[in-house]
């Protein structure tokens, strides 16, 4: 069975242009559990997925626990234009010199509606094929911990609203922090949804909206939620 | 194909109405009527010799290439590389080919060695600089994504940061393709026993100005050919180059 990871962010520290981006910055993020991070562009999204990842340099010891390999998807899809599909989803077996597990691969390529272009080169696909592939390769890493930097946006709503209910299913019990500016997405994906705002920025308190997810987005509490956390980002971007 | 032919038709047009308008004595400027008359009647000597130099630039093309390879490898792994040999290959360039072709010559003898070497050294820098900046400039993404893949480096070199940088290589080899003919020439001038350049030389002194050109023309159309060649190699090599999308 999976071993559920919690994230943790003490004291992090971060300064851009001379300005901190996070300054004693504290975060945790529940084991096991599918958070929704929501706020204004360029209020440090990206950034706190990035020192997750071990991408960005917050501070000795600010962020644990520190793992050699998460599953990371960029807000870039970030396909190598020289592989096809097939190979971009398979692309870390291949830099960790392990022997790529084609079945494992094609099959995720089908759950994401791409069975036919296992075979085509990335200038070959459109945007939100290029977006799919960059989801399959990031399922195919079955890492604990996954963080995913708005992965759905820019598809048409049928296509996104599949994808979502796939990486509500398989990413169950995996510690999942997900980005997104659609407050909708959160409300049907979150267990958790956390606002992020100001500059040094701030994290808001945790909301965890009824109901198991994907959630239909039927129920009128769910709109009502909606409402608050538009008028929340709206004031974190003023 | 036919655009080439048309251009190269144009051109032996353009070249005999200068020739007949201008009345310019043929040990000065020949026809191309005499032209081809001396090549036709020294066809075997011209093959003899162009043979030689074609082999030299394909062979300096092969050692240019391979030294330009590793050097831009060895830097792309080696911080300590970088530091010492980086402004040492800058500075080198100061030095013309010409210039050290004598000592080439003196070097490695008459022979194709010292032609070989001149056309490899003359294509050693733009392949190593291109294919160096090539591997210098991978997506800053892909080697964050290789991060946390748990990827192995020399694997990360091998098959992320090579296959970037293989758009600019190509751009490199192309260079290289249309110079490597250059250095092998001139290795030629400054010593040599045969090849198209000898021919060149040794009819000039002759004062034989049509078989100057015969050989001249067959550099040419050969320098056109190989070139053309590895562009379509390069152009199949890396089908993602954008550069192809505004063909
Ligand atoms: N490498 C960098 N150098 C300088 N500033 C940066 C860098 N990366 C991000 N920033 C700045 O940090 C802020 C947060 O960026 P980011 O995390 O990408 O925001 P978000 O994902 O929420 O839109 C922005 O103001 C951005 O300009
Ligand atoms: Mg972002």
């Amino acid at each position: 069975m999976r071993n559920p990871l919690s994230l943790h962010l003490r004291s992090a520290r971060l300064v851009y242009d001379g300005v901190p981006l996070f300054e004693n910055l504290d975060a945790e993020f529940a084991a096991g559990r599918f958070t929704c991070l929501l706020g204004p562009s360029g209020v440090g999204k990206s950034t706190l997925l990035r020192a997750f990842a071990g991408l960005a340099e917050v501070g000795p010891g600010a962020v644990s626990p520190e793992l050699p390999r998460v599953a990371w998807m960029a807000q870039d899809d970030l396909l190598c234009p020289w592989l096809d599909a097939l190979g971009n989803v398979t692309l870390g077996a291949s830099l960790r010199g392990e022997k790529a597990d084609l079945a494992k691969a094609r099959d995720l390529l089908a759950q994401v509606g791409l069975a036919d272009r296992a075979g085509a080169a990335p200038h070959e696909l459109s945007g939100g094929q290029r977006q799919r592939v960059a989801l399959a390769r990031t399922l195919y890493e079955d890492q604990d911990v996954v963080l995913m930097d708005e992965p759905f946006a820019g598809l048409d709503a049928p296509t996104r609203w599949r994808l979502q209910e796939l990486a509500a299913t398989l990413l169950a019990g995996r510690t999942v922090l997900l980005v997104t500016h659609d407050p909708r997405e959160a409300l049907r994906l979150g267990h958790d949804i956390r606002v992020l705002a100001g500059r040094p920025v701030k994290l808001g308190p945790v909301l965890s909206p009824q109901g198991a997810t994907p959630r239909a987005l039927d129920d009128v509490s769910l709109l009502a939620m909606e409402t608050k956390l538009i008028g929340e980002i709206a004031d974190g971007a003023a | 194909m036919i655009r080439a032919v048309i251009i190269a038709l144009g051109f032996v047009a353009a070249w005999y109405a200068l020739v007949a308008a201008t009345g310019v004595p043929h040990y000065i400027l020949p026809g191309p009527a005499r032209v081809a008359v001396a090549f036709a009647d020294n066809a075997g000597f011209i093959a003899e010799n162009a043979a030689i130099t074609f082999l030299e630039i394909v062979l300096g093309m092969f050692v240019g290439l391979l030294a330009g390879l590793s050097c831009a490898l060895a830097l792309a792994m080696s911080r300590l590389l970088r530091v010492w040999m980086l402004p040492l290959i800058v500075a080198s360039q100061a030095i013309p080919v010409f210039a050290i072709a004598p000592l080439l010559v003196l070097w490695l003898g008459y022979g194709i060695a010292s032609k070989i070497a001149a056309a490899a050294l003359i294509i050693f820098f733009p392949v190593a600089s291109a294919f160096y900046d090539g591997l210098a400039r991978t997506n800053a993404g892909f080697l964050d994504l290789a991060r946390t893949m748990g990827a192995r480096k020399p694997l990360i070199l091998l098959r992320l940061r090579f296959p970037t940088a293989l758009p600019a290589l190509a751009s490199g080899v192309r260079v290289a393709a249309a110079i490597a003919p250059i250095g092998a020439v001139i290795g030629e001038w400054v010593g040599a026993s045969a090849g198209l350049g000898f021919v060149m030389l040794q009819s000039n002194a002759q004062m034989r100005v049509d078989l100057v050109f015969a050989a001249l023309i067959v550099l040419a159309a050969f320098a056109l050919i190989f070139y053309a060649a590895i562009d379509r190699l390069m152009t199949a090599l890396v089908p993602w180059d954008p550069k192809r999308i505004d063909r």
